[in-house]
């Protein structure tokens, strides 16, 4: 009846556990005991969760990102802790069994459950009002993409208290993440939780790609888009080609658990080489996805806190072109030590290093637009130069790590391991400043700056602390993904690596009360003009928050830095002569529900209990089938409506000063 | 010959990096890990030449061009200068054109697989991996040896590597490069030691729960203490018999080092093909 599952599947016999489960329970009891008790819940449901508005699904995508994030982090500090005292004899507070699996969670939290949430929620938010379009060209699609990505978060969260995870590291290498090696539902709720958020990342891709090609406001040629806008589109094309290969790959992996098949076992012919190329073709082509969107976010900022033009635009459009194309081409340089031979490895190794070209360019693009501007040091601008002196370094070690006859010593050590947090991490400084900078577009008010640069202070001063230790490690020959050692050496600089996780949890501490203020204070913030950094792209045109139609009439762009431009013709706060109905989607429960199925069928699938996926294979279905009968998917905001939004919104501006 | 370019950079580097003896990277004790030392710290230093100056002006040009500082040029619309463009896409191409011929170079001259130049003969050892453990085969000597590997210095080191059933990494952070182990596959390393010491040898590629204490001691001795080791070995009461490797193929945790007097001629090749169809396998196994 139940599979595999049974009562001994929650471990209550492990108190750290069983405390993060009860305190996660608790947490989300209470808030919803809050939310029914203020009477918010209906509010929730039909303004929120079942909403196809991109704005608040992005708003949406941005919370699921936070709240893993802190997962993500407390997971974080457990694995520094356990370093910093399980030198022999000591083994720590952390048994293998738990540690292998905190390092499993950490890696496939961070990258899929915190970044890449975070990169589409800003998108989200952003590419819309950016190209001057109403919605995106599926909101309803939008809908499902994000219930599914939460759905893959939710997986993994219940695994936490009913089973166990992967304890075959993020990567999941077989023959260790097979049948034979890793018996147990940990693997399987890490196959599961990427397959369907990976399913709904897809769908968002073909949703982005076709609203930036399709639904562009008029006079936006391609060469006249927001940088971020070509970020976001390069970022979407690599997951439409990247993510299907991860798809099948776990497909076969799944083959091989669930019907004894030999894609990657040892036995008949299977072969783990042929995952680690398909796993990086994927990973790759990854690490730029959540990169991209980050050096998107600073081609904004750098711009507008300069108030000044972009250095370079066409370079910098066809350096973000080259990078997405020559992605898919060093996926080898994450196994130069499997034994292939010194051509190929030398062909990855400088196909590596011909990707810090471009990359470097972007840098010297962004430095040369500081350069005769106006530069105002508001938390994006710090985030953004910290950014660009974190990540030379990151890069600086990436391509030493690139050359192999060097990376055959210092491949899967702790050097390693530093390095990729020294690309990943200054990508959140782009995520931060991302958040920072379009927080008062998303929600109409503005968050306290000062909060804002003490949080980029820990970030900046903890990432340093936490990772810095981790390259010397590197050279003294420590490898990742060990739960103890006995060398009394590493254990000075494994002490200061925990104080940097700390200082970097400082930083997070800052941002909660940041936003917490923020919303106490908000009637003292209000962002009226709906400009409030003086920008240069089209969200600034229109309110903060916008409507929910994003522009009563749509915009014509006659320059890269249109709103800039408007301005300038002083044409940014006309009123139009006549406003027309508009025409939108309505909110919808169906993305809800299949979520919640996907939900049943991955845990169905995990502990074996067939006739439940049976159950929610049928149940989405049948709930599609039923939404393509359904015609009433739409409505009109009339005229009138709209006339009477806009007056709203010409008043709030002649309160600030702004009617031209 | 490009190693040579920056040995004043690569020295400064290295009196900052490598000055305390913890960091085995920056203190080889073989030719191999030599030369990995001496790429690793001319490739920094070359990428120091862009990386230093980038984030210096970026700081410069942030504060020069602060808002409050009128008296700084301001130019809101100056967005493209030719003169900068090649500046910045040609030195950094440059410094990837010099890069990556070091690359294309030390990665054939550093390639694992070639045997090092040496006059003398180098000895064969054989590296399994297990669960978790290290098993050495020195199929010459007919001897083998879990988790210790005695060898004489200054002599090249031939390793054959397998493993029984899951991934790992022979790595000896201080003789030089390391090299997967994977079932049913062979991968080979040349290493060598250049002096007498007592090295970390390690699996560098996580292999389940008894992984963090998968280590070895790599002790390179003269030839004379080597052939008096061997001697000791062959006194040994255990043989590496089938029986017995079936034993040590269990799963087992810091095992302690364990001497075999002799192995059972071709147990590494049976090792390698256990996955194979039971007649390839057999002719490999004989004994089965």
């Amino acid at each position: 009846m139940f599979g595999r599952l049974t009562l001994e599947a929650i471990p209550y016999h492990e108190p750290i556990i069983m405390a993060a489960v009860g305190g996660a329970t608790l947490g989300g009891l209470a808030l919803l005991a809050l939310l029914a008790y203020f009477g918010k819940l209906p509010y929730l449901w039909k303004e929120w969760l079942t909403s196809v508005d991109h704005k608040k699904i992005g708003v949406m995508y941005i919370v699921l990102a936070l709240v893993m994030l802190l997962r993500g982090l407390a997971d974080a500090l457990m694995m520094r802790a356990q370093q910093a005292i399980a030198l022999a004899p000591s083994e720590g507070f952390l048994p293998p069994h738990h540690y292998d699996q905190l390092f499993s969670a950490h890696g496939t939290i961070m990258l899929i459950f915190v970044a890449m949430p975070f990169i589409f929620g800003l998108m989200n938010i952003v590419v819309p009002l950016q190209i001057g379009a109403r919605d995106m060209a599926f909101p309803f699609l939008n809908s499902i993409s994000f219930w599914l990505t939460t759905t893959g978060a939710a997986l993994l969260m219940v695994s936490l208290g009913v089973g166990e995870f992967s304890r075959a590291g993020w990567t999941g290498y077989p023959p260790l993440a097979g049948l034979a090696y890793n018996p147990g539902v940990g693997v399987d709720y890490w196959i599961w939780s990427l397959q369907i958020s990976g399913i709904g990342t897809l769908l968002t891709a073909v949703n982005f790609i076709v609203t930036i090609l399709r639904m562009r406001a008029p006079g936006m040629t391609l060469m006249r888009m927001p940088i971020f806008v070509w970020t976001a589109i390069s970022t979407n094309v690599l997951v439409l080609f990247a993510f299907p290969v991860l798809t099948v790959t776990l497909t076969l992996l799944s083959l091989d658990r669930y019907l004894g098949m030999h894609f990657f076992t040892n036995e008949l012919g299977g072969n783990m080489m042929m995952y680690l190329n398909l796993f990086w073709i994927w990973g790759h082509p990854e690490v730029y996805i959540l990169v991209l969107p980050a050096l998107g976010v600073f081609s904004e900022v750098v711009a507008t806190f300069s108030s000044k033009r972009l250095f370079s635009y066409t370079s910098m459009v066809y350096a973000t072109v080259a990078i997405t194309v020559l992605s898919f081409s060093v996926w080898l340089h994450h196994f130069f030590t499997m034994g292939t031979g010194p051509n190929v490895n030398a062909a990855f190794g400088i196909a590596t290093m011909i990707i810090a070209l471009p990359t470097g360019a972007k840098v010297f693009n962004w430095m040369f637009t500081l350069y005769r501007g106006r530069v105002r040091f508001s938390a994006p601008i710090l985030w953004t130069i910290g950014f660009i002196i974190t990540f030379s370094i990151g890069g600086m070690t990436g391509v030493l790590l690139s050359v192999p006859a060097a990376d055959f010593v210092l491949h899967n050590s702790l050097f390693l391991v530093a390095h990729f947090h020294n690309m990943v991490i200054p990508a959140v400084f782009g995520y931060l400043a991302g958040f920072a900078y379009w927080f008062p577009k998303a929600f109409g008010f503005k968050l306290n700056d000062q909060l804002g640069k003490c949080a980029f202070g820990c970030w900046f001063v903890g990432f340093y602390l936490a990772f810095m230790p981790l390259y010397a490690l590197g050279f003294m020959g420590m490898t990742r993904r060990l739960g103890h050692y006995d060398n009394p050496a590493w254990q000075p600089y494994l002490l200061v690596a925990a104080v940097g996780i700390v200082v970097i949890m400082a930083g997070v501490a800052f941002q909660v009360a940041q936003i917490f203020f923020g919303i106490l204070n908000r009637k003292k913030n209000l962002d009226l003009t709906g400009d409030p950094w003086d920008g240069r792209t089209l969200e600034w045109s229109t309110s903060s928050p916008p409507p929910i139609y994003n522009f009563a009439v749509l915009p014509v762009v006659q320059d890269i830095d249109a709103f800039t431009d408007m301005k300038q013709r002083g044409v940014a706060y006309s009123r139009p002569e006549k406003y027309t109905n508009i025409h939108m989607p309505k909110n919808s429960a169906v993305g809800v529900f299949i979520g919640m199925f996907s939900f049943m069928f991955g845990f169905a699938m995990i502990w074996y209990i067939w006739w439940l996926a049976l159950v929610s294979v049928i149940g989405i279905v049948v709930t599609l089938i039923k939404r393509s009968f359904d015609n009433d998917t739409d409505y009109t905001i009339s005229a009138e409506e709209v006339e009477r939004v806009e007056s709203q919104r010409f008043q709030q501006l002649a309160t600030a000063g702004r009617e031209s | 010959m490009k190693e040579n370019i920056f040995p004043r950079v690569a020295a400064l580097l290295s009196i900052l990096l490598g000055g305390c003896s913890d960091f085995a990277l920056l203190n080889p004790s073989g030719a191999v890990g030599e030369e990995q030392k001496t790429l690793i710290l001319t490739a920094l230093g070359l990428m120091l030449l862009v990386v230093v100056p980038v984030i210096l002006v970026t700081l410069v040009f942030a504060w020069r061009y602060r808002a409050s500082n009128k008296k700084a040029t301001y130019a809101p619309d100056w967005a493209h200068s030719s003169k900068i463009e090649i500046v910045v896409w040609l030195i950094p191409t440059i410094i990837v054109v010099v890069l990556g011929s070091l690359a294309w170079n030390s990665a054939h001259k550093l390639d694992p697989y070639r045997p090092l130049d040496s006059a003398v003969k180098p000895i064969v050892i054989e590296a399994v991996s297990l669960d978790w453990k290290w098993l050495f085969i020195y199929p010459e000597q007919n001897v083998a040896t879990v988790n210790q590997l005695v060898f004489p210095a200054k002599v090249p080191l031939d390793f054959r590597i397998t493993s029984v059933n899951v991934m790992n990494s022979f790595f000896i952070p201080q003789l030089g490069s390391q090299i997967y182990a994977m079932p049913g596959m062979r991968t080979q390393v040349h290493l060598i030691a250049n002096q007498a010491g007592a090295y970390e040898g390690l699996s560098s590629n996580y292999s389940g729960r008894g992984f963090s204490d998968m280590k070895f001691k790599a002790i390179a001795v003269s030839g004379d203490e080597f052939n008096t080791w061997l001697g000791r070995v062959r006194q040994s009461p255990l043989r590496l018999d089938p029986g017995r490797y079936r034993k040590l193929e269990l799963p087992s945790e810091k095992n302690p080092v364990e001497y075999f007097s002799s192995v059972k001629p071709g147990l590494f090749d049976c090792i390698l093909h256990k996955y194979m169809p039971a007649d390839v396998k057999s002719k490999a196994c004989e004994e089965n």
